[in-house]
């Protein structure tokens, strides 16, 4: 799946350590956080237990929203005594939550550990929820639990259950598929309009009423990593993936807009021609917020799926030296592109063992390591400077005038390390 | 099945990790899926622990459920025991785990570790984290303490600080410093910073504090009874409970009650003139039940406050707390669902909140300043300064913290004298914040909609201060549709004051 004119094969065949020890990662329903945003006449329902709330809370760091639109059923003790019951609980406070919250006209119930465990059939509870709400409000179930889904899968989860519900068209058209900030999406319909590419679509899209369809015509072009189960069901459906790098950096932007010019029957050199000022921006705005990366050596613990395409980042662009590059899953549809021009990389791992990947942490004492929340601040007593990795899935990273913005975020911890001249104990 | 948006509590296995986290040399092996990891962050975010919690997480996945998810928990035990070399692990399960009944405590003990294992039974579907924490620490209590002969001098054990309780860390200082006045040494602070070693030698002290009963009072009551060790009732919260406090100890151990009060300065604080516009500050007071009780005395004996209504999340005060609301007349609200105390909070329209995180984002939005006096925690409920709760210098950091969301008296009384001025408009809030403050929504409710206001009342309405205007309104319009008037002139706006007055 590498670009047309691609000669090299980077680390496509660089051989993949796979690891099944102790995960430290988030699981699916954490991806509500941003998802809930993003789809702003949705109400995510999570079935589950009082540690699915608590995740929740905690990850959207503690308590921000007046009323949020999520929200977990929590599981009691007479829940897992019979079945049945489950399902009339279920309807219950859906009909509740619905009579208090007129704005909500897409319902997505989302499955859970516990959920799964006693197979709570969620379907069946969206099914017989959409005959009564229909066409009001639209009633959609996909999983969020941490047995089937690590951290930024949820949203993959979500939008593969979208798919699945949309109609069949013979329009043709393209589909961006994930999600991405207002900011980041305006700027990316702006640049495709410029461009010549019309008709786009957006999964997720922020209304339910901006509904389409796909099929044989549909092109599907993805600004997310993750995406791998919505990426097999597009294209069960018939629609053909865009094979390109991730738009990140200026690199990564142009070769992700010319994959898709080349798909519409638009030149290479009118893609040139329309973005060279922004071109120019970027690779200024990245050559100067990553100074302080130049020559560093990175290690990348598995957590959301955007490792692969910024490691790439990261050694083609900021000039940084891969330690090693871990990923929850290596889906190679999605990021061999990336990967294939990923020069150099001595480890490339997919699953995780956490405390044989601290061995190797400690071991290759790599000049940034970014990892999840749980274990930056214990990095950093040791002495390793860190980059939390839940802030690249939360801020606007993609594309040309994030360029600059993406290699200031790895660049901070080091650059407040050389400001700060007073040692931590 | 009950929605829940925001939780004051988590699930009990957090608990566990509370006491786990603060103790040294002890390890939690925990049968859970991946996504349980979370609860570390908890720990080295919000508390900025340096170190990772000392749990082993199972994180088993969909493809284990039908194969062999005990064997990767024996797995994850013996690992975890080769690596960290505890000297004692508790073994347990998240709700998930529940489910699945692969008896953690029993795969943990046939394993044959040279070191006590304790199992822990958390009910995940019944109880929380409080309870997760008095639970765990009570096992690894029975487990480990012995009886030993006391220590030659008389000394205590400090019994309840946990990882990301409220302030836990300073309390320890000050209560400590407090007892070594009295001739008091601490034998043993547990759990927080105490080896399982340590919990052997608990039996050694004269007597327990009970400095957290929501997560150390079950341990307290099985050393009472089975080392025949008393413990304090009293909480050291405030200047009269810390009084208190000195004579209980006092009375235990034949010391003499004896206590520093050269750096207490909120008596005279609250004495001072500037004070005075605290008198009758309507409060509203909502946590944990022990810091809700201690907060309710220091209100209404050491600040003037009139409490208008309190309540606790954890329904194991309910009964306290229902006792202590029936004295002072109020009405107690046990509740776990923040928009019930959302609900109680803007029917009874307080000027001040004293509460957790949650009652500060809620004081937010109806705009009542808000103090926090209890957990659940934030980063900011672990300031780099020393701010205890308890004994002296607690009293002290409570009299700023409690004074400090609302306008200064001066600044109050010059409010009152020129509010028709734009420097003193109500808008302008307290001036030592930053922001400007937001105000009581004295907006019409859904209910006196259909009352209207004649335009006379309405700019009469506006001269009442604008912290009690919502009220004003409200009574007034509950007043009126009482007496069936379907609008309101001036002179409802004073008979509904007459009445409302007491």
């Amino acid at each position: 799946m590498t670009t047309p004119g691609q000669i090299s094969k980077g680390c496509t065949q660089t051989p993949v350590l796979r690891e099944r020890g102790q995960h430290e990662v988030f699981c699916g329903l954490t991806s509500i956080i941003w998802l809930h945003r993003m789809m702003p006449d949705s109400f995510f329902l999570v079935v589950g237990s009082r540690t699915c709330a608590h995740l929740l809370q905690s990850a959207a760091g503690v308590m921000i929203f007046a009323e949020p639109r999520f929200g977990t059923a929590i599981l009691e003790e007479t829940d897992l005594a019979g079945m049945s019951d489950a399902q009339d609980e279920i309807d219950r406070e859906v009909d509740r939550l619905l009579s208090r919250r007129a704005d909500i006209r897409r319902l997505f119930l989302v499955g859970s550990c516990p959920s799964e465990v006693i197979k709570l059939d969620l379907a069946k509870a969206a099914e017989r929820l959409n005959a009564r709400y229909a066409p009001k409000i639209r009633v959609l179930n996909f999983t969020g639990s941490g047995i089937e889904t690590t951290f930024t899968q949820g949203e993959d989860s979500c939008l593969a259950a979208m798919v699945a519900a949309m109609p069949s068209s013979d329009t043709a058209g393209l589909v961006i598929a994930g999600g991405l900030p207002d900011v980041v999406q305006d700027q990316m319909l702006d640049l495709l309009d410029r461009i010549g590419v019309k008709d786009v679509r957006l999964l997720p899209n922020r209304s339910s009423d901006e509904e389409f369809g796909i099929g044989p015509n549909t092109h599907v072009a993805f600004v997310q990593p993750f995406l791998g189960e919505t990426y097999d069901i597009l294209v069960r459906r018939g629609a053909h993936p865009v094979s390109a790098p991730f738009p990140f950096g200026e690199q990564g932007t142009t070769a992700w807009l010319k994959a898709i010019a080349s798909r519409f029957g638009i030149s290479s050199d009118h893609v040139d021609a329309v973005t060279e000022p922004a071109r120019l921006r970027a690779r200024k705005a990245v050559a100067q917020a990553s100074e302080p990366l130049d020559g560093k050596r990175v290690f990348l613990l598995p957590d959301s799926q955007l490792e692969v395409p910024l490691a790439r980042f990261l050694s083609r662009e900021c000039g940084m030296e891969l330690v090693e590059v871990g990923t929850p899953y290596l889906h190679r549809d999605l990021v061999g592109c990336d990967l294939a021009q990923i020069a150099d990389c001595p480890t490339l791992s997919e699953g995780q063992d956490v405390e044989k990947q601290l061995d190797r942490v400690r071991a290759a004492r790599p000049d940034l390591t970014v990892c999840g929340l749980g274990l930056a601040n214990p990095l950093e007593a040791e002495g390793l400077a860190t980059k939390w990795a839940i802030e690249l899935v939360f801020s606007p990273i993609h594309f040309y005038e994030q360029a600059g913005d993406l290699a200031g975020l790895f660049a901070r911890p080091l650059r407040r390390r050389a400001m700060l001249q007073v040692a931590a104990e | 099945m009950k929605l829940s948006v925001w939780t004051y509590e988590g699930p009990p296995h957090v608990g566990a990790m509370r006491v786990a986290t603060a103790m040294n040399g002890l390890h939690y092996v925990l049968h859970a899926p991946q996504g349980d990891t979370y609860a570390d962050l908890l720990f080295t975010m919000i508390e900025r622990r340096n170190h990772r919690p000392p749990v082993t997480y199972t994180t088993f996945q969909a493809r284990d459920l039908g194969s062999d998810t005990a064997k990767l928990f024996r797995d994850a035990c013996q690992a975890a025991y080769e690596r960290f070399k505890p000297q004692a692990m508790i073994v347990g399960a998240s709700c998930t785990a529940e489910l699945i009944q692969d008896d953690p405590g029993g795969l943990g003990a046939a394993l044959g570790l040279p070191i006590p294992v304790i199992p822990l039974e958390l009910p995940s579907y019944q109880r929380k984290e409080n309870f997760g924490a008095d639970e765990t620490f009570l096992q690894i209590v029975r487990t480990l303490a012995k009886p030993t002969d006391r220590s030659a001098r008389v000394s205590c054990n400090l019994i309840g600080p946990t990882a990301l309780g409220f302030r836990h860390r300073d309390d320890i200082t000050e209560i400590t410093a407090l007892l070594n006045d009295m001739g008091v040494e601490v034998n043993v602070t547990a759990p927080y910073g105490a080896t399982p070693a340590d919990i052997t030698r608990l039996g050694a002290a004269h007597f327990n504090v009970l400095m957290y009963p929501e997560t150390g009072e079950s341990a307290c009551r099985w050393m009472e009874r089975t080392l025949d060790q008393p413990y304090t009732r009293t909480i050291p919260i405030g200047v009269g409970a810390t009084k208190d406090f000195v004579e209980e100890v006092a009375a235990l151990t034949g010391c003499i009650p004896r206590l520093d009060t050269d750096r207490l300065r909120l008596p005279w604080y609250s004495a001072s003139v500037d004070s005075t516009y605290l008198t009758g500050k309507r409060v509203f007071i909502f946590g944990d039940g022990t810091h809700v009780a201690t907060a309710t005395r220091i209100a209404r004996e050491e600040m003037g406050f009139e409490v208008v209504g309190i309540g606790c999340f954890n329904r194991e005060m309910a009964r306290p707390i229902r006792a202590l609301a029936k004295d002072i007349g109020v009405e107690a609200l046990i509740s776990d669902d923040y928009l019930e105390v959302e609900g109680r909070i803007s029917n009874l329209a307080p000027e001040l909140i004293l509460g957790t995180q949650m009652e500060r984002h809620i004081g937010k939005r109806l705009g009542i300043p808000c103090a926090v006096i209890s957990a659940p925690v934030h980063v900011q409920d672990f300031p780099a300064r020393y701010s205890p709760q308890m004994g002296v210098e607690g009293a002290n950091v409570i009299f700023d913290t409690w004074v400090h969301p609302l306008v200064m008296g001066l600044e109050e009384h010059l409010l009152h004298m020129f509010r028709e001025d734009p420097e003193f408009n109500d808008a302008a809030g307290p001036s030592h914040h930053a922001h400007g403050a937001k105000q009581v929504s004295d907006a019409p409710d859904p209910i006196g909609a259909q009352i209207i206001w004649l335009d006379e009342a309405e700019r009469e309405l506006r001269k009442v201060p604008f912290f009690v205007r919502g009220k004003a309104r409200r009574n007034t319009e509950a007043f009126a549709e009482a007496r069936g008037d379907s609008q309101i002139s001036v002179e409802t706006l004073y008979e509904a004051k007459a009445h409302y007055a007491r």
